[in-house]
């Protein structure tokens, strides 16, 4: 599925809902968020980006950071892919925007 | 060794923390033979099983029972749970907690509450259950489950006396502020199985159901999430059996046994192992339990050669051995099986006297 272009404020500031949680998990290989009879896997990117997600920090806050963490990448697309995963979560109710 | 081992690492635990429940709903899937409080787990063997199963690779606990909220010491259970870093879910029926029990149960690191209902009408709610002002303290502890900011599942465990209602309890479990709704058709296990002639209702009711299931999908898509079970009596596939016997999931009964799925103690000759003796990692790969229907090459004809066989997995062990005699045999709910004219018999026979009441 395309993610359909998505808005998402800069100073938006993304958290988990209560009841969502974010775990590693040697045996299941890595990182995963947990939600009331849903499991999610997290790919290393999606964590990088999801244990930033702290309810403390803006969206334009959390892309700087990972500007710097992965020198080399152009900001807007970071900004897209970024935005792109939020979108998708908050859909399912994974996310949530204080 | 190891990639077999792997490839089951179980991703869900249903720790069964007491069979003493102060309802006595007739579609209850526990055993007939109900495990007595004396030989309950104590909470350190809890938090010892909690541990191991994460170590399995188990992410998810529900806690569920009988009434788990009956255990004083819930709070401690679900600390251990949270300090293995699972994901705690409490499957109750309300009653017998308290707005001040939740409270504590919320601080010890609870992530998500179950709560189920039996009708949207209130006399017929609380005839189902067998207990009077069950339904009002549902709607209750609902509220405050919300009011913790928890999220909310309603489970509506559907039947003859309740199915043409299907629309009117999403409407509820809205109301009292679900994110999501798990539909839950009878399944014909223990107590339930002993009620079936009660609680079964039409193929017309079935099929009527399933077309407001959809309806209400679509109406409400993005307020909330609309889990279905199917009913499997009138079905031509069956469900995969726990996503697969011992391949994903596990059961632990209040005194210890380690079971493939909850009704698999029906099925005469299997040796199941307890928690008191044993890991749960030796147990997960190597209880002679675990092992019967792990796989496929236990199976016979007609799932032997199916293409559907990593699919289905042959659909349930205890309901093939229930209903056509033999675990090994394709579950009858699947059209392919020579006993599924025999389901159709038994979805027929009505009895509206009464019910069998769960009790000790
Ligand atoms: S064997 Fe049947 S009752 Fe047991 S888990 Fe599988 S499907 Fe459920
Ligand atoms: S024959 Fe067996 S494997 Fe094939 S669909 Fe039926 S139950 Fe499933």
């Amino acid at each position: 599925m395309n993610a359909a272009p998505v808005s998402i404020s800069d100073d938006a500031k993304p958290r988990l809902p209560r009841g969502v949680r974010l775990t590693h998990n040697e045996a299941q290989g890595g990182w995963v968020l947990l939600a009331p009879e849903r499991v999610f896997k997290a790919d290393p990117v999606a964590h990088e980006i999801l244990k930033r997600c702290t309810g403390a920090t803006t969206l334009a806050e959390i892309v700087d950071d990972l500007v710097r963490t992965f020198a080399g990448a152009p900001r807007d697309r970071i900004r897209t892919d970024v935005a792109a995963l939020l979108a998708g979560l908050a859909d399912k109710k994974l996310l949530e925007f204080g | 060794m190891d990639a077999p081992r792997a490839a089951f690492a179980p991703l869900g635990l249903l720790a069964e923390l007491t069979h003493r429940c102060p309802l006595g709903c007739p579609y209850c899937s526990n055993p007939l033979e109900l495990d007595k409080r004396s030989d309950e787990l104590d909470t350190a063997t809890w938090a010892r099983v909690f541990a191991e199963a994460a170590g399995l690779g188990v992410l998810q606990v529900h806690l569920s029972g009988g009434e788990p909220a009956a255990r004083r010491d819930l709070p401690e259970i679900i600390a251990a749970a949270r300090d293995a870093g699972l994901y705690s879910n409490l499957i109750t029926s309300a009653v017998g907690l308290t707005s001040e029990g939740l409270t504590r149960l919320a601080d010890a690191g609870l992530d998500h509450v179950q709560v189920s209902i039996q009708d949207s009408d209130a006399a017929s709610a609380d005839l189902i259950a067998g207990y009077s002002g069950a339904f009002a303290r549902k709607r209750a502890l609902a509220a405050d489950v919300v009011n913790l900011g928890l999220p909310l599942t309603v489970n509506v465990v559907v039947h003859r006396a309740n199915i043409d209602r299907i629309g009117s309890m999403v409407e509820q479990a809205l109301a009292l502020g679900a994110s999501r709704v798990e539909i839950a058709h009878v399944q014909y296990y223990g107590w339930a199985l002993k009620n079936r002639a009660a609680l079964m209702p039409s193929r017309q009711q079935v099929d009527t159901a399933l077309i407001a299931v959809e309806r209400l999908r679509q109406s409400h898509c993005g307020d909330i999430v609309i889990d279905a079970v199917v009913p499997d009596y009138y079905a031509r596939y069956p469900k995969p059996c726990v996503g697969g016997w011992g391949r994903r999931s596990l059961n632990v009964t209040p005194s210890g046994r380690v079971l493939p799925c909850h009704a698999a103690e029906v099925i005469p000759g299997l040796e199941f192992w307890n928690v008191r003796d044993r890991s749960l990692s030796e147990i997960w790969h190597g209880s002679p339990a675990f092992m019967a229907f792990r796989g496929t090459d236990w199976m016979q004809e007609p799932c032997r050669s199916c293409a559907l066989k990593g699919k289905d997995f042959g659909g349930c062990r205890c309901q093939a051995f229930l209903i056509a005699g033999d675990a090994r045999l394709a579950d009858p709910v699947c059209h392919l099986s020579p006993h599924h004219d025999a389901l159709e018999k038994l979805a027929a026979i009505r009895d509206d006297s009464t019910y069998h009441y769960r009790k000790f």
